[in-house]
């Protein structure tokens, strides 16, 4: 591996990302996987770096999965995102911050659109207006959160309370990072780092003090892909992609797994589960899996949040092995605790994947 | 004879047209920016179909062409055109007047990095044709391991026909360069597997589909109709390539000691600057503009300027040779008044 080549390419692909003041828009589904995801991300931007975050409660889904699944048209994607902008015009924002990768990419694929097609632009406009009287300003900019955290990686790492490095060792932990598809195979200039070799989850590893591994199914999707997912017969073709994926990445011995979609990091957690049960494989260190983490949940652990108030207790793959490694310290007996120490039920344990 | 000619650039068209000016008494002018003659040529090992040596072409018409006035490592500062004729400044300060351009400046080969999902200058085990050639000639190159070849790939068309490249031609030459450097890298590794994955073969010159048929069922080198969509890097450095057989309607996965991607073939900038200090058009394909592609591709739509070999599109050698010897004859007509 040529590092000095990848850095070429990350030069190359750099965008303009501003630094305050951004209308937030949260995903349908992460909030039932990984609720504490979203909820530190603006906990982070609003209370650590102080930066203006604003989301409304009128905010709906931006209809990227029925899109992608083939169940509506692409006009109705466009005017339920053609509110979105009318909420964020109405609010007095100009910067566009999507929690979900295929929102951003829904997103830029539709202004690209518009810039293509204003005629198409022009029909929205004119439906949006029929169905709700609303009207809009498109975004200035549109970002994916990623590349917020992305930008503020630095200042992350200057407030960090831990390193990427494993303390039993002293060496930098080895750090997959999976991009969400939506993210820039799309529209390669609209992502940090463009297409083939993204830099947005490489840079906050870099500067967090992991390192980043590189493995031959890097690219491959992580399972999710709607129409394998959503379609309970493709159900197989989820699993399968995912177990690709972990006997590619398996030599590299890594210790966790970073992401930046909804859906990649739910089924690489929970598909490990699957693939133990059926294969009797498993991946990470004495029987334990490879914990797969948010790029919000790894940022609030650098930062030295109490991994049981991110929402780590919601991981199928125990995090434990590597909260040891970060020297994270953690009271097992709070894992399952709920707001106003409420002891919540404990989940079954699998058979074969080993869990806490 | 007492008549400036100036030819631009030193490859193997600048040669020929200068040995053939030098035959008919005139003295041409060789203008190289490079520190040697004979362009990529000289960089080639063997030239196909017959495995002629490079060197024995590119050395023969440097012998013939001493006589001319050559300038290396000198390049044109500016052109200005006068009423009749060209006053050209060099950037070792010396100034030309002439009424006689002939532009061989040749072509670029694509930069195969911009083909990122192929890896080049990212994986240690990518290579290009060009480094082939260089390590054919030298034997000096460490992605190729003589103990440890025993799989290769070459992926035909890298910035050819290529539309997200915006490089929509054929380079023409590539199809067989790869056939020849598929054999020659046979005939050193005789156990290696060899892989071309290609869109379509276009074996349109003299003995190149004996040579496509040799490569096959003499060497057994494997042809795969189909485009490689990415390449990656495995745990012992060796590359991944993932492709589609389109023949057999299946995706391919191989692993691969060393991968060379064919780089294809585009106008060289400094044609296109040069063509902006005397107006001279640029074709839609981004090499320089002929009167008209049939009849006249070696004249320039301006007086006195002619064209010879790649800098109006991809040639083989010895179509280039054939051009250059036209375009001398041209050159000679215009002196003589007859044209």
């Amino acid at each position: 591996m040529i590092y000095q080549g990848k850095q070429k390419i990350w030069a190359d692909y750099q965008k303009e990302i501003p630094d305050n003041h951004w209308f937030y828009v949260r995903s349908c589904i992460r909030q039932n996987f990984f609720p504490g995801a979203e909820k530190m991300f603006l906990e982070i931007c609003r209370e650590v770096l102080k930066k203006d975050f604003y989301e409304t409660e009128y905010h709906t889904t931006c209809g990227g999965i029925a899109y992608h699944c083939d169940t509506i048209p692409q006009e109705t994607v466009m005017t339920i995102v053609a509110r979105q902008f009318s909420l964020m015009t109405e609010a007095g924002y100009e910067n566009y911050v999507a929690s979900c990768i295929t929102s951003f990419g829904n997103y830029i694929e539709i202004l690209e659109t518009w810039r293509e097609f204003p005629e198409v632009e022009t029909r929205i406009r004119e439906m949006l207006w029929k169905a709700c009287r609303r009207e809009f300003n498109k975004p200035k900019y549109v970002a994916h959160a990623s590349d917020l955290i992305y930008k503020y990686r630095n200042e992350i790492a200057s407030r960090a309370k831990f390193r990427l490095v494993n303390r039993f060792t002293g060496e930098p932990l080895r750090v997959v990072e999976h991009i969400g598809c939506h993210y820039s195979k799309m529209f390669p200039s609209k992502g940090v780092g463009g297409a083939e070799y993204p830099y947005v989850l490489c840079g906050m590893i870099e500067s967090w003090g992991g390192n980043v591994i590189d493995y031959p199914e890097r690219r491959h999707c992580c399972g999710y892909g709607f129409r394998q997912y959503h379609v309970k017969a493709n159900r197989g073709y989820s699993v399968s992609n995912t177990y690709k994926k972990f006997e590619s990445m398996a030599p590299y011995h890594p210790d966790f797994i970073l992401t930046n979609c909804p859906g990649c990091p739910y089924f690489m957690d929970r598909w490990q589960y699957v693939i133990a049960e059926t294969e009797g494989k498993t991946y990470g260190e004495n029987g334990y899996g490879i914990p797969v983490l948010t790029y919000e949940e790894l940022a609030s652990l650098v930062l030295g949040y109490n991994p049981w108030d991110i929402g780590l207790q919601l991981h199928q793959v125990a995090v434990e092995p590597l909260l040891d490694k970060l020297g994270v310290e953690y009271d097992p007996s709070e894992k399952y605790k709920g707001l106003n120490e409420k002891e919540l039920s404990r989940p079954e344990l699998p058979g074969v994947l080993r869990c806490c | 004879m007492k008549e400036n000619i100036v030819i631009i650039g030193g490859g193997i068209a600048g040669l020929e047209v200068a040995v053939q000016l030098l035959d008919l008494g005139y003295k041409p002018i060789v203008i190289e920016k490079r520190d040697r003659l004979g362009g990529h040529v000289a960089d080639w090992n063997l030239l196909f179909p017959d495995m002629i040596p490079a060197r024995d072409v590119v050395g023969n018409l440097i012998a013939r062409a001493s006589e001319a006035n050559i300038f290396l490592n000198t390049e044109i500062s500016f052109v200005n055109k006068l009423k009749d004729s060209y006053n050209i400044m060099l950037s070792n300060g010396i100034s030309i007047n002439t009424r006689i351009i002939v532009m061989t400046t040749g072509f670029a080969l694509f930069d195969a990095a911009k083909k990122e999902e192929y890896g080049y200058g990212v994986y240690d085990q990518v290579m290009t044709n060009k480094d082939l050639e260089h390590w054919f000639n030298t034997g000096d190159d460490k992605r190729v391991n003589d103990s440890a070849m025993n799989a290769v790939g070459f992926v035909h068309c890298v910035g050819s026909r290529d539309e997200k490249a915006r490089n929509p031609q054929c380079s023409k030459v590539c199809c067989i360069t790869a056939i020849k450097q598929a054999i020659e890298l046979k005939q050193r590794f005789p156990e290696a597997m060899v892989y071309c994955f290609y869109m379509d073969l276009r074996m349109f010159g003299k003995k190149y589909e004996d040579f496509y048929i040799n490569a096959q069922r003499d060497y057994g080198i494997r042809f795969i109709r189909g485009r490689v969509s990415e390449v990656s890097e495995n745990i012992d450095g060796r590359v991944i390539v993932k492709a589609e057989d389109t023949l057999s309607g299946k995706p391919v996965k191989v692993t691969l000691d060393l991968l060379v991607l064919m780089a294809g073939i585009i106008c060289n900038t400094d044609s296109t600057r040069l063509a902006n200090m005397v107006s001279l058009p640029i074709d839609s394909d981004g090499f320089l503009k002929s009167r008209d592609n049939v009849a006249e591709i070696i004249e320039s739509p301006r007086d006195g300027i002619f064209y010879a070999g790649a800098c109006t599109g991809p040639k083989t050698v010895p179509e280039t040779l054939a051009e250059a010897r036209a375009a001398a004859l041209k050159v000679h007509l215009f002196i003589k008044g007859l044209k």
